[in-house]
C-alpha cells in the first residue's frame, strides 16, 4: 500500500507544479506571437492566449513517466500507461493543428479514431464490457470498435464544453476527480493513481482558466484532457460508470446534435447566447440557433458568466455522485450470469 | 426551475443507462447460434448481438430525444 501512496502523491504534485509552473511563462510566450483570440463574454472583448494545450500535456506527460517508475510492475498497467501517453499526445497534435487552422466537422472525430489504434495496438485493454448491477459481457470483436469510438467521443465531448471561462478545465476537474474515487472504490488502485494526474493538471490549468481567464487551453488542451479521460475509462474498465461522470457534457453535445442534425465544427454555427444590456448571458431569438447547456441554464434568467460556471459544476458534482453510488452498487450483481 | 429539470434529465440519463445495460447483459449476451461451425457460429451471433444493441441506442436516442422535448418544451421555444 505503501508504495502506491508515494506513487499518487509524486505524480499528482509532478502534474500540479509543472502546469502551475509553465502556463505563465506559456502565456507569454503565446502573447508575445499573438496568439491570442478575442473573449467574446468578456466587456470589451480582451485578447486572451491560446492554446494552453502544450502545459497540460507537459503535466501529464511528466507525471504519467513518473507511475512507471513507482508504481508496481504490472504488464497491462505498464501498457496503460503507454497508450496513454501516445494516445493523449496524439489527440494534442490534433487538437493543435485544429488550434492554428479551422479544418472541418469530421477531421477530428476521424482522426482522433486513428489515435485510439495505440490501445489496441498495445493491447492495453480487457475486452469485457462492465455494466453496474447486471455484472459484464465479453465482446472481443466489438470491443474494438468501442475504443475507436471511445476516444473522439470523449474528446469532442470535452472540447464542446470548452464553451466559457473555467469551464472545461473546472469540469474536467470534478469529473477527474469522482473518476478516481470510483476507480479506488473498485480497489483497481493502479488506474486510480494514473487517473490522478489528468484531475490536477486540470487543476492547476483552472487557476488561470477561471474567470476572468489569463489563457484558454484550445482544442488542444481540451481533446487533450478528453483522450486521456478515455483512455483511463478503457484501461480501468470503467467505461460505463466514466460516461455517467461526463453526463453533463455528454447532454451538452446530445442537444447540440439533435439540433444542429449534423457533425459540425462549433465555430461554424450560429451562437446559442446572446448579451444582455448589462452583460449578462441570455438564449439567443435567433431562429435556427443550437440548443446547449448553457442555452438550457440561462432560459429562465439571465447570468453572468461566473454564474453559469458554477450551474455547469454543480451538475457536474451530481453526476459525479451518481457515478460513484454505481461504483458502490456495482459489487451487487442482481442477474448473474455465467 | 430549469435548473431543477436539467438535474432530472441527468438522473433520467442514468437510470436508462442502468436498465439498457440490464438489456443488453440478461437477453442480448446470451444469444448463441448453432449449427454452422464453431467460428461461423461465433461471428453470426456477434453480429445479431452487434446489430440488436446497434437497434437499442438508436430507442435509447429516440427516447431521449422525446424526453428532452417534453422535458424542456418551455426553454427549447424560449
Amino acid at each position: 500500500m505503501q508504495e502506491y501512496v508515494i506513487a499518487a502523491l509524486v505524480a499528482s504534485a509532478i502534474a500540479f507544479f509543472v502546469v502551475f509552473g509553465l502556463v505563465p511563462p506559456l502565456i507569454k510566450n503565446l502573447t508575445k506571437k499573438n496568439w491570442a483570440v478575442k473573449d467574446v463574454n468578456r466587456v470589451g472583448g480582451a485578447m486572451v492566449p491560446r492554446p494552453g494545450g502544450p502545459a497540460i500535456l507537459a503535466g501529464i506527460i511528466a507525471a504519467e513517466i513518473s507511475l512507471y517508475f513507482f508504481l508496481p510492475q504490472d504488464r497491462l498497467i505498464m501498457r496503460g500507461i503507454t497508450a496513454l501517453l501516445i494516445t493523449t499526445s496524439l489527440a494534442f497534435v490534433i487538437g493543435f493543428v485544429d488550434d492554428r487552422r479551422v479544418m472541418g466537422g469530421w477531421f477530428k472525430p476521424l482522426s482522433l479514431a486513428g489515435a485510439a489504434i495505440p490501445i489496441i495496438a498495445l493491447g492495453a485493454y480487457e475486452p469485457n464490457l462492465s455494466f453496474p448491477l447486471f455484472g459484464e459481457v465479453k465482446i472481443p470483436a466489438l470491443y474494438i470498435g468501442l475504443i475507436i469510438f471511445m476516444i473522439p467521443i470523449m474528446g469532442n465531448t470535452i472540447n464542446s464544453i470548452d464553451v466559457m471561462n473555467g469551464i472545461a478545465s473546472g469540469f474536467m476537474t470534478i469529473t477527474s476527480f469522482s473518476l478516481a474515487i470510483v476507480l479506488f472504490i473498485l480497489q483497481n488502485y493502479s488506474v486510480a493513481i494514473m487517473m490522478l494526474p489528468i484531475a490536477f493538471a486540470s487543476l492547476a490549468f483552472y487557476r488561470y482558466h477561471k474567470f476572468p481567464a489569463k489563457i484558454f487551453p484550445g482544442d488542444s488542451g481540451a481533446l487533450t484532457l478528453g483522450a486521456a479521460y478515455g483512455v483511463i475509462a478503457i484501461v480501468g474498465q470503467v467505461e460505463v460508470i466514466a460516461a455517467i461522470a461526463l453526463l453533463p457534457a455528454i447532454i451538452n453535445s446530445f442537444l447540440f446534435l439533435s439540433s444542429v442534425k449534423k457533425i459540425v465544427e462549433h465555430r461554424q454555427i450560429k451562437g446559442p447566447t446572446t448579451h444582455t444590456d448589462d452583460h449578462k448571458i441570455t438564449t439567443t431569438k435567433e431562429p435556427g440557433a443550437p440548443v446547449t447547456l448553457v442555452r438550457l441554464i440561462v432560459a429562465a434568467k439571465p447570468l453572468t458568466e461566473k454564474e453559469i460556471g458554477f450551474a455547469i459544476f454543480r451538475l457536474a458534482i451530481f453526476s459525479g455522485v451518481l457515478a460513484i453510488i454505481t461504483a458502490f452498487i456495482s459489487g451487487v450483481v442482481i442477474w448473474p450470469i455465467s | 426551475m430549469a435548473h431543477l429539470l436539467i438535474f432530472t434529465f441527468i438522473g433520467i440519463m442514468w437510470i436508462l443507462i442502468l436498465a439498457g445495460g440490464g438489456i443488453l447483459v440478461t437477453m442480448v449476451s446470451q444469444i448463441s447460434i448453432s449449427g454452422y461451425g464453431e467460428h461461423m457460429d461465433f461471428f453470426i451471433a456477434s453480429i445479431i448481438k452487434a446489430a440488436i444493441a446497434l437497434v437499442l441506442v438508436g430507442f435509447w436516442i429516440i427516447i431521449l430525444s422525446k424526453l428532452k422535448n417534453k422535458i424542456f418544451q418551455k426553454q427549447i421555444k424560449a
